[in-house]
């Protein structure tokens, strides 16, 4: 083995027992969780008894399964659609440069930044019932105000709403730069064919950003799948399991109540990564198509 | 003409200042009385403001604010330690394996936090680890770790091969090499990933609230959930420590705006 080899190895060694450290085995942890039944006390002593997939068949069979699968899916499609339409809107109209054009770009950033506890509390204050300024603005407007996070029925679209605004930053960002690596000689073929702004956003820019957009809704998948915090924050999954999603579920699970249970969160968790990694292998085959062509 | 290049900022403003209004509501509540938090109609504008929140957080939450900056801290200094090396192997130092290796570290970052967090606690609790500083730290340095190595791989591949056989040729070993040229040419993306990692740590809610939250002294976003919790009538304390708490990102978009882009869209697509 050359020298080289040697130093390879070496600079990869931190990196590589790193991630078997506190990847693999932290996973590997939670897939013995999810075959156990663990008590807290098992927990302690590490002598739980094996129940094979009985925590997986538990979670199915379970009354929070059907609502958490709905709400996973409208979190994230709902989520999604909206924070891609208006990131991309906001990009496209971004792309022509007018005064204060940078700055106000730049504070676009500013919910993508700041942490989720300080997003999640300022929108539970906004859509706080009796003094929240989004109820003042409906008697403002004549209409009834809305018991926002303490109905079952706006809970879920009330974190949905905070979700949507705090994903608007990331979508603008990367489509904004997907859309400066679209060279301006199309444009300007397009304008010479006197093809219209509407016309030239649907023939000419959407086919040449499809790659990016791709890559920003599958990566948007991912991230709002795992989401906890912001939901945990503003209606803990409740009232109920009104907007409890399979992230939030695992999490109460475990950690939400006085009575830990590992092993049914677990079980939840696991059905997640795979979700996870499956959408994550598409993201792989979407990136490795970009690549070669 | 300079009306018309005035016209396409209107409606930008409008834009933004629906985007944060949120933002301004959360500094107008902080300096709100409490007295008048509950009324039905609030106050657009801080008439009659005062610094009761403010006061609050400082004698409540200093201690928070440092464990947060600790932890931050420390978090960059551990993504930094194993990202670097690891991104300067994966751009210059042919190996083999390399392609497994970048698809465990895009894999990485899918992983949802909350089964780490179990994962962290069930080895924690036999460690002695839980509520402690290094344990956080170790945490939250696995959502910035897999980020911080393929931002490195994808600008030290950009670093031409002549500089490292220079460097070679005149005697220096593959480590030298690595410090005196590698990384003082790496300036940006080691700003870069350590804006992130500190931001990323100084933000985390999920570990803390599972691996620290019975610490003597917790990160500030348990304490703001603890708060939350605790003294409901309080809104403007809660935002005035949601204020201060924000205070490291708004510095961050004061003074590095391009490296905030630049980490985006590296985390996002790669080449």
């Amino acid at each position: 083995m050359t020298t080289e080899r040697w130093a390879a190895i070496g600079f990869l060694a931190p990196l590589i027992a790193y991630l078997v450290a506190f990847y693999i085995f932290p996973l590997y942890r939670n897939i013995e969780l999810s075959l156990h039944d663990y008590t807290p006390v098992a927990f302690v002593t590490g002598n739980a008894r094996f129940v094979g997939f009985d925590n997986f068949i538990d979670m199915f069979t379970s009354r929070t399964f059907s609502t958490a699968l709905r709400n996973t899916v409208l979190f994230t499609l709902i989520s999604i659609a909206f924070q891609f339409t208006i990131g991309l809107g906001l990009a496209v109209y971004f792309r022509k440069v007018f005064p204060l054009s940078r700055l106000l770009r730049a504070l676009f950033l500013v919910p993508w930044l700041l942490p989720l506890i300080v997003s999640g509390s300022t929108w539970a204050w906004l859509l706080n019932s009796e003094s929240g300024i989004v109820n003042a603005a409906l008697r403002m407007l004549g209409m009834d105000p809305v018991n926002w996070l303490v109905s079952p029925d706006t809970a879920l679209t009330s974190v949905i709403i905070a979700n949507i605004w705090l994903g608007i930053p990331f979508n603008l960002v990367v489509l904004y730069s997907g859309l400066q690596n679209i060279p301006g000689d199309v444009y300007e073929a397009a304008l010479v064919d006197g093809a219209s702004a509407w016309r030239t956003f649907w023939s000419v820019t959407l086919p040449l950003l499809k790659p990016v957009a791709a890559i920003t809704l599958l990566l948007g998948f991912v991230y709002t799948l795992k989401v906890v915090d912001i939901i945990w924050i503003m209606t803990a999954g409740g009232p109920g399991d009104s907007s409890t999603t399979f992230a939030t579920w695992s999490y109460r699970e475990a950690f939400g109540t006085g009575n830990p249970e590992f092993s049914p969160a677990a079980a939840v968790g696991n059905v997640l990564i795979l979700i996870a990694l499956t959408m994550g292998a598409i993201y792989l085959r979407t990136q490795r198509r970009m690549d070669a062509s | 003409m300079t009306t018309r290049r005035w016209i396409k900022t209107l409606p930008a403003l409008c834009f933004t200042a629906v985007m944060l209004f949120p933002v301004y509501w959360m500094i107008n509540v902080s300096f709100t009385k409490s007295s008048d938090l509950r009324k039905s109609n609030p106050h657009l504008f801080p008439v009659d403001p005062t610094l009761e929140g403010y006061t609050a957080v400082l004698s409540q939450q200093l201690p928070s604010l440092g464990t947060s900056l600790l932890i931050g801290l420390g978090t960059v200094a551990v993504t930094l330690v194993i990202a670097a090396p690891a991104g300067f192997a994966l751009a210059k130092l042919h190996m083999r394996g390399r392609g497994a290796l970048n698809f465990a570290l895009l894999a990485a970052q899918m992983i949802p936090g909350v089964v780490m967090a179990m994962g962290f606690y069930a080895i924690y609790l036999r460690m002695g680890l839980l509520n402690s500083i290094p344990g956080v730290i170790i945490a939250d340095s696995t959502i910035a770790v897999p980020f911080g190595v393929l931002l490195f791989t994808a600008f030290m591949s950009g670093l031409p091969n002549e500089l490292i056989q220079a460097a070679k040729i005149d005697g220096a070993g593959t480590w030298r090499t690595f410090r005196s040229i590698v990384l003082p040419l790496s300036r940006n993306s080691m700003v870069t990933v350590s804006l992130f990692s500190f931001l990323w740590a100084w933000s985390d809610f999920i570990f803390a609230s599972t691996l620290a939250r019975g610490a003597e002294y917790v990160p500030v976003t348990i304490g703001i959930y603890k708060y939350m919790g605790n003294n409901t009538s309080q809104w403007n304390a809660i935002m005035a420590t949601a204020v201060i708490a924000s205070i490291p990102a708004a510095i961050l978009l004061v003074i590095a705006q391009r490296y905030v882009a630049a980490g985006v869209t590296a985390g996002a697509i790669k080449d």
